[in-house]
């Protein structure tokens, strides 16, 4: 067992964890922040993105005690204390960028980072950036138009 | 889909990490971006009784140049080779390998000591006679590339053994340059890919996806070199390759599909080249 401290959502929390225990079911079993949603557990499906030290990840592909000192955000850290929706959040409820919710905290992670670092983002680049998550029912149309009006592009 | 139990190692110094390694030998695994390996544990494809997370040493991050060649630290990410302007090829290559996510985490040294053959750096390696530093508490040894990848996920690196550094020759400002492959999805490992390098001097051409190691086509570059058309030098590269038929492709669809990234990769390295 390793004594790890980390800085999640903005708040510092030390916990024991297996070496074994990735990151994901950390955040879900230890720490009880469920947003992150675990569908492949092998890094292709993208659900479990969440950011890392500022950087989006894979959180099933990595082990907790690897963020030991870091910081993590997940999808609970985005919106406002009051519970308002951050833009990127509001944006996928006004394109219908959602329908069953499963995947819904890896994109918004995802996308979150993706506006950081490309704030006015063409068509082809935002699929790109959307490549690496995976929606089985919503259909892309409406996430795509969602990062658009959360870059400020209302379509 | 959780990883067997092992322990954990965080060395925070290149030699605490190669003494980790010295010590525990076959049992133990270096952790690089984890990207490939930590899918692998957790399917229990592989376990190992001993983790060597490298994220932690600082001394093997980092780009340099020396003269004519970039050297990449092994655990630099693969993110961080899109501005790698010194060598085109690893440019171009990044934006394949993976979605930008596994990019964040994921390292250049991972993607080569990993090799698989259907992914990208190995290819490029191999196409530039890149030279890879491997370092053991004993020593440290220089390996070109084609004699770095022997198969499937398997190198000339012992156990032992940690690739380092990847040092990549540097062309000059009239070469062209291109990475070309076909995936099922975007991201995706490829069914095959090609990576082409072409100077008024001097060719370079391998193949991905299509043997058990990446492919370097010495005949092809001749032609290449020779300014053949772009189908002739693919119908070159083509010439003697066997890849598996598997579940994704048949051997047929792969050859086909390689001819294709070929020729693709030749007229893009070329109007490149005149750029």
């Amino acid at each position: 067992m390793h004594d790890i401290e980390v800085v999640i959502n903005g708040e510092r929390t030390k916990r024991r964890v297996d070496a074994r225990k990735t990151l994901a079911d950390f955040v879900r079993e230890d720490c009880a922040l469920t947003g992150t949603h675990l569908g492949c557990e092998h890094g292709v499906c993208g659900a479990c993105t969440v950011l890392v030290d500022g950087e989006a990840v894979r959180a099933c592909l990595m082990f907790a005690v690897q963020v030991d000192g870091g910081e993590v955000t997940t999808v609970e850290g985005l919106g406002g204390p009051d519970g308002a929706l951050s833009p990127v959040q509001d944006a996928f409820r006004s394109e219908h960028g959602l329908q069953c919710g499963f995947c819904t905290p890896g994109f918004v992670v995802t996308v979150t980072a993706f506006l950081r670092d490309t704030p006015n983002p063409s068509e082809t680049e935002i699929r790109e950036a959307l490549s690496g998550n995976i929606c089985r029912c919503t259909g892309y149309q409406g996430i795509v138009k969602a990062v658009q009006r959360a870059a400020g592009d209302a379509p | 889909m959780k990883p067997a139990p092992f322990e954990y190692h965080a060395p925070e110094t290149r030699a605490d990490a190669l003494a980790l390694l010295a010590e525990h030998g076959d049992d133990a695994k270096a952790l690089a971006g984890g990207q490939s390996l930590v899918p692998i544990l957790a399917m229990r494809l592989t376990r190992f009784a001993h983790l060597v997370d490298l994220n932690r040493v600082d001394d093997l991050q980092g780009v340099t140049r020396e003269n004519g060649t970039l050297v990449v630290g092994a655990m630099t990410r693969q993110r961080t080779m899109e501005q790698a302007d010194d060598v085109p090829l690893l440019v171009r290559a990044t934006p394949l390998v993976g979605h930008f996510q596994i990019r964040n985490r994921g390292t250049v040294g991972g993607s080569l000591a990993h090799a698989d053959p259907a992914s990208e750096y190995p290819a490029v390696a191999l196409a530039l006679d890149a030279e890879f530093d491997l370092a053991s508490a004993g020593e440290t040894r220089r390996v070109a590339a084609a004699d770095f990848f022997l198969g499937t996920w398997t190198t000339a690196a012992a156990p032992d053994e940690l690739l380092v550094a990847a040092r990549f020759p540097v062309w000059g400002a009239d070469a062209g340059f291109a990475v070309v492959e076909v995936a099922r999805r975007h991201g995706d490992f490829a069914l095959a890919g090609a990576v082409c390098a072409v100077a008024p001097d001097r060719a370079a051409l391998s193949l991905f996806g299509v043997a058990s190691t990446p492919v370097r086509c010495q005949a092809a570059e001749a032609a290449l070199l020779a300014g053949a058309p772009p189908a002739d030098v693919a119908a070159e590269a083509v010439r003697d390759l066997a890849p598996a038929d598997d579940i994704h492709a048949s051997t047929a669809t792969r050859v086909r599909i390689a001819h294709t990234v070929v020729a693709r990769a030749v007229t893009k390295a070329r109007e490149d080249a005149r750029a």
